[in-house]
């Protein structure tokens, strides 16, 4: 079935779809549509969930642990201030290993108060042990939940899907919505392994000295590094059952360019225009679009990258006194390999500034007029 | 031997709190009436480190440690993960005054008015013990403790926390205190077969905190009741205020404070400031009974 759906709404019918049973969550513009809809599910029996109407993200995370553990499967969204009013918990999520799937809208944070979109609020979640996947399209955002899903109960680690303020959030555009019974074979019901049971009473998360604690951690990264392998065949065996395939990474009319353009989200969709009208200027460039940014693919990037003789990464969102996020990642993943370009970082689109494909040919054309790069940051498009 | 209390021991034997502890007894009692069918979410307080190091438990039943404001949304979590999974359980949320009364206090608001299906229990040792005795808001007036030095032990009152949650027009509400396990125990029998939120507050007294001999932990719990100190009580919706334990003659205030060292600075008239304050909660106290 086809449907003209906002970003927010193509999250909660992907929830619907995954079938999740214990939701809770708090308003906060520009996410509550993708609640709203879910409570109304909820209500009418559309959906056999469990809505908890807490008082805030903070406990809405705390109550969904709790849920997790009972072999539940669960849902949030949120955006922003919420994200990081909930970051104590996102560490215990991805401590207590529980495949907790949660919507973020990407909206810069305040002062001064902004509802528009940037990264820097899913970005400061980076070391929280949460898998993250930046969507370019509603299609995308309803398919990468179902994935979300089915990757982070075989890895046990929670997952964000994570979309732009309003861009996708509040745009609308057709999405075909996949046949339940085909998602049910696709996402089987969730088994937890060690569980929150009467009859099998067990401790969970006790205090643990130095002589374990470390063994802990060691897992999750090797979860994440194991989530790597699954999110590609994820998004490959995906594409056989519905038709469309995904990967860690997009790439385009990369197989023979020179130069290549980095981004994700949105920006990195309107990339794609901008390689087009440069191409058409003789210009031999591509594009990647990093789609998983935790676990991150480096080695693939680099891959990509090993021939290309200039990089230009374009990141909305900064890392104050350093640089763009993506930037850094790009630059350390790259850094011991022979073969690899100069790298450029550009920071743009701040707190919901337009940016069109005029913009990236400008930049591109910019960075290629450079040697090197003329600082860790090029700023593009502020008006002072 | 006919016991007055359930004979069966959940709780092992051996544990990390300090010698005297009154909140080991709180769980111990608390656990023979809620049966071994009950599922425990703990934040971060004394009981995290009473409960032993990973991966030891004390309790012989599922507990959840979770985050220091959380016990109570965690706790919800799971009941809404339980009742998905079609399985029946006592889900009891049980943390310190710190939690309770300070940081987790929106979060057990929260989950009181939408009158979640748990049973909330505070351990009330007055401080903030797992940190090194700073106080919190359950602190009492003119007590010392690390952030309430001597020089200028605490001014504000106790927070009045049975009120507040009264006030939420919760199922049930009850004190009780580790002096008087039976009226304890029968309490949270009768907890354990409501629907809906419980919240329940245990006086705990601390050696360590309140500087007195371990000997004495008995006999300071069944003090502060004696005293009019900490009222033995129920209240059922909000509207039905009862005492379980009335205190005809109570004893003079000086008694359950000169016994600890975080009052042994305490001049005479702030004894009699204490004295009045207790018979004004009293009065009060009275008048929520009558009506
Ligand atoms: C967000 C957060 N802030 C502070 C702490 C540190 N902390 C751990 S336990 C504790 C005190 C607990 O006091 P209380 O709830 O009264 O329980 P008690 O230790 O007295 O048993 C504090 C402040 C924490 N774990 N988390
Ligand atoms: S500090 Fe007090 S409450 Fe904590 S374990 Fe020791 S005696 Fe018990």
């Amino acid at each position: 079935m086809r449907k003209v759906l906002m970003g927010n709404h193509a999250l909660s019918y992907g929830v619907k779809l995954s079938r999740a049973e214990v939701i809770a969550a708090y308003p906060i513009t520009p996410q509550t549509e993708v609640v709203e809809l879910l409570s109304e599910m909820c209500a009418s029996g559309e959906l056999k969930a469990k809505f908890i109407k807490v008082e805030s993200e903070h406990s809405a995370m705390a109550a969904l642990i709790g849920a997790s553990f009972t072999g539940a499967r669960t849902f949030t969204a949120t955006s922003s201030q919420g994200l990081a009013l909930m970051h104590e918990m996102l560490h215990w999520a991805a401590g207590a290993r529980t495949p907790i799937v949660m919507g973020n809208i990407n909206r810069a944070f305040g002062p001064p108060w902004s509802i528009w979109t940037d990264q820097n609020d899913s970005l400061s979640q980076r070391d929280t042990g949460w898998m993250q996947v930046y969507a370019q399209n509603n299609q995308e955002v309803l398919d990468s939940v179902i994935q979300a899903y089915k990757v982070a109960e075989t890895v046990e680690l929670p997952a964000m899907i994570v979309l732009a303020a309003f861009v996708l959030s509040h745009t609308s555009e057709p999405v075909e919505i996949p046949d339940q019974e085909k998602v049910d074979e696709f996402l089987p019901p969730y088994k937890r392994k060690y569980k929150i049971d009467p009859e099998e009473p067990h401790a969970f998360g006790g205090l643990t000295t130095p002589d374990n604690y470390f063994e802990f951690r060691y897992k999750i990264q090797k979860a994440m590094e194991k989530a790597l392998n699954e999110w590609e065949k994820v998004g490959e065996e995906f594409g056989e059952i519905f038709g469309r395939r995904y990967g860690l990474v997009e790439t385009y009319k990369a197989e023979d360019a020179k130069n290549l353009i980095v981004s994700s989200g949105t920006i990195a969709s309107t990339a794609r225009r901008a390689v087009d009208i440069l191409r058409e200027k003789g210009e031999k460039v591509g594009l990647i679009r990093v789609r998983v940014f935790r676990p991150f693919p480096g080695e693939k990037i680099s891959e990509i990258l090993s021939s290309a003789n200039k990089a230009v990464v374009i990141d909305r969102n900064i890392s104050f006194g350093a640089s763009g996020i993506f930037y850094q990642e790009i630059k350390a993943a790259i850094y011991n390999k022979i073969k690899k370009p100069k790298i450029f970082g550009v920071i743009t689109g701040l707190g919901g500034r337009d940016v069109t494909s005029k913009d990236i040919v400008e930049i591109y054309k910019e960075v290629m007029k450079m040697e090197e790069p003329s600082s860790e940051i090029i700023w593009q498009g502020v008006n002072l | 031997m006919k016991l007055s209390i359930p004979e069966e021991e959940i709780i092992g034997l051996g544990n990390f709190g300090c010698q005297g502890c009154g909140a080991v007894l709180a769980m111990r009692y608390a656990l023979k009436a809620l049966g071994r069918n009950t599922i425990i979410t703990l934040p971060a307080c004394c009981w995290s480190v009473i409960d032993g190091p990973f991966p030891h438990s004390l309790v012989n039943v599922s507990l959840f440690h979770t985050a220091f404001e959380t016990a109570a949304p965690a706790a919800s979590g799971i009941r809404a993960g339980l009742e998905v999974k079609g399985k029946k359980a006592n889900v009891v949320a049980w943390a310190g005054d710190g939690a309770t009364y300070d940081i987790g206090f929106g979060a057990i608001s929260g989950v009181a008015e939408r009158n979640e299906d748990i049973i909330y229990v505070c351990y009330d040792n007055e401080a903030y013990m797992n940190t090194g005795n700073q106080r919190s808001s359950a602190t009492p007036f003119k007590a010392v403790t690390t952030t309430t030095p001597i020089n200028s032990p605490k001014e504000n009152h106790k927070k009045d926390i049975v009120s507040i949650m009264a006030d939420h027009q919760i199922p049930y509400l009850a004190t009780a205190s580790i002096a008087y396990p039976e009226d304890l125990i029968e309490k949270f029998k009768k907890a354990k077969d409501i629907k809906g939120m419980r919240f329940m507050l245990i006086f705990c007294p601390c050696p360590t905190g309140w500087k007195y001999s371990p000997s004495l932990t008995i006999k300071l719990a069944r003090l502060a009741v004696q005293t009019r100190i900490f009222p033995l009580l129920e209240v059922e919706f909000g509207k039905k205020w009862a005492l379980t334990k009335d205190i005809l003659r109570p004893k003079p205030v000086e008694e359950y404070l000169k016994l600890q060292g975080r009052f042994k600075h305490l001049k005479e008239e702030d004894i009699k400031e204490i004295q009045h304050l207790v018979d004004e909660n009293w009065e009060r106290l009275l008048e929520k009974i009558k009506r």
